[in-house]
């Protein structure tokens, strides 16, 4: 069953923005889904549309089989959503926020209160429930708002770059939390800037750019069209000219750094062969950029208007 | 959203705007209370005792039905538009706009919650008032329906006013030039019957007379208007100012893109 389905979705904005040209994207249900793009693609305003809080022009949306048109509270029921920006009254304690939040879905206070706890437990908020929540520091905040986003145990968990602003260490705690939540069935959708996020967590990943879908597949088989990956080389001696390395290209970023471009037809063991034969000892290794985010920059790239892309 | 559940929701509401406002009481229920003090002892003891009668009562005891009505009216208006312009301020109406609850269990929450405080605080005043005077009940049915109707009159109009307001000034704009000025020439202070002709019919005009009036009926049994007529006029008002401000919250103006 798909958890999420939307048709023809358009939105254009009062002001003329047509910030959605008719995307379609389906989402099964128990997936881990990535929904990337740059600033002013569309995600927010995709999500927007998924959670009510932006009236779409054209299209259809529905969750778990609800139309959004016509089964609107049903649809809502199954979504749960953690926008990008802090959203909660700063003056509200964290517990009440989450407890008003379960009120809102018509949950009785004694069992809202339990949930509150529950999610405030995971989330490692408990300590700070009688705390308002303009103390909490921007990553507690965060957590503030899955927690909230919890309460009524959605089947769909919506996240508008929930680790944006968020230390290395809790960034991966997060990752853990949501994972094990993706493995007891809940469906997630994500929208990150962590390309290495995306890469990590999600099976299948769309990317939306200037209001359309440029790709829509999952993970495995998108990273198989990056044609060229670009390794950083760190050499174990100062050189002053680059190696002459047929069938790469190669850049000295500095005496002692390459930056080679090995295309996926070429093996890494030709690469070294022939840096050997040419007395290059190279000490380590790395990716440039994220493989992800390698195919990203060269999809929207490729996406972009011809006077921009020049 | 099953009935049992719309009515978990709505309690949500109404129990977070009681919790809001009583979070910050010197904000919300000190000043109307030390300001109607401040009427009483002014205009009703100084003033008041060198005017003489008013319809047939002491100048205090004929201001004091004003003074509780200004206060409810003042004060559900306040609660609300305040209230719902800060959740739209600080993005918080999106926690309400995500969830199943119909566009109707968020309005009467909203338009409760600012009932509860206007009623609180017309209270508390008349409480106050007895250190000053004394006050009978001549139709209690009448007082406390008009009361109820007042304050979900005003604080519908508060919860309009915030769909409308872009920016704090937005919010001060019609209690200031509007609200102000209405109650003031309103009958609090007088019986319009003093006016000339041309003032007395102007004044008609001014629903705020109508409350003022049916109000002090229900407590000391006179009034300048048809007390039944008001009634009427300001249920009439609630019903159009509900369906407007339902109309407007379905629509997502100025809440939704």
């Amino acid at each position: 069953m798909s958890a999420l389905t939307i048709r023809n979705l358009t939105k254009t904005y009062a002001n003329g923005v047509q910030a959605l040209k008719g995307i379609d994207l389906q989402v099964e249900k128990g997936d881990f889904f990535a929904l990337l793009g740059p600033n002013g693609a569309g995600k927010s305003t995709t999500i927007g549309v998924i959670s009510s809080l932006v009236n779409k022009t054209g299209g259809e949306v529905s969750i778990f089989g609800y139309s959004l048109d016509t089964e609107r509270a049903l649809a809502k029921q199954k979504i749960g959503v953690v926008p990008q920006e802090f959203n909660f009254n700063q003056f509200e304690k964290v517990f009440d926020i989450v407890v008003t939040q379960a009120g809102f879905y018509g949950i009785p206070a004694p069992l809202a209160r339990e949930r509150a706890e529950k999610y405030l437990r995971q989330l490692g908020l408990w300590e700070k429930r009688d705390k308002q929540s303009r103390t909490l520091s921007g990553g507690m905040k965060r957590r503030l708002m899955i927690a909230r986003a919890l309460v009524h145990e959605p089947e769909l968990l919506i996240l508008d770059e929930p680790t944006a602003g968020v230390d290395i260490e809790l960034r991966r705690s997060m990752w853990d939390f949501l994972t094990r939540i993706n493995g007891e069935g809940k469906t997630i959708i994500l929208t990150t800037h962590y390309l290495e996020e995306a890469e990590s967590l999600c099976r299948h990943i769309a990317i939306i750019d200037h209001g359309t879908i440029v790709e829509n597949t999952d993970m495995k088989s998108l990273l198989e069209k990056l044609q060229v990956e670009t390794f950083i080389l760190d050499l174990a001696r100062p050189v002053t000219e680059e190696p002459v390395l047929e069938g790469f290209e190669v850049w000295l970023k500095d005496s002692r750094t390459l930056e080679v471009a090995v295309p996926k037809s070429q093996s890494l063991n030709t690469l070294f062969v022939a840096l050997a034969d040419q007395h290059f000892e190279v000490m380590s290794m790395r990716n440039k950029a994220n493989r992800l985010e390698e195919l990203f920059v060269r999809l929207v790239e490729q996406n972009l208007p011809g006077e921009q892309a020049s | 959203m099953s009935a049992r559940e719309q009515w978990v929701a709505f309690l949500t509401i109404v129990t977070k705007e009681i919790r809001r406002f009583t979070r910050i009481w010197p904000q919300t229920l000190l000043p109307p209370a030390i300001t109607m003090t401040l009427y009483f002892v002014i205009f009703g003891n100084l003033i008041g005792s060198r005017i003489g009668e008013m319809g047939g009562f002491n100048y205090m005891q004929y201001i004091v039905p004003g003074l509780i009505m200004m206060s409810v009216i003042q004060n559900s208006y306040g609660n609300v538009v305040s209230s719902f312009f800060s959740t739209k301020f600080q993005h918080s109406i999106e926690e309400m706009l995500v969830s199943p609850m119909p566009a109707h269990v968020i309005l009467n929450g909203f338009i409760v919650g600012g009932m509860v405080r206007g009623m609180l605080v017309g209270l508390i005043v008349s409480l106050l008032s007895l250190f000053f005077t004394h006050l009978s009940m001549q139709h209690l049915l009448i007082t406390i329906t008009v009361v109820i109707l007042t304050a979900a009159l005003f604080a519908l109009g508060g919860f309009i006013n915030a769909i409308f307001a872009n920016k704090f000034d937005d919010i001060s704009i019609v209690p200031t030039f509007i609200l102000t000025p209405l109650t003031y020439l309103g009958g609090v202070f007088y019986s319009i019957d003093l006016l000339p002709e041309f003032w007395r019919t102007v004044s008609l005009a001014n629903p705020i007379v109508y409350m003022v009036n049916a109000f002090r009926y229900g407590v000391l049994g006179v009034s300048d208007v048809n007390v039944y007529a008001s009634l009427g006029a300001i249920l009439m008002f609630v019903v159009a100012f509900y369906l407007l401000a339902l109309w407007l919250l379905q629509r997502g103006t100025g809440i939704r893109h």
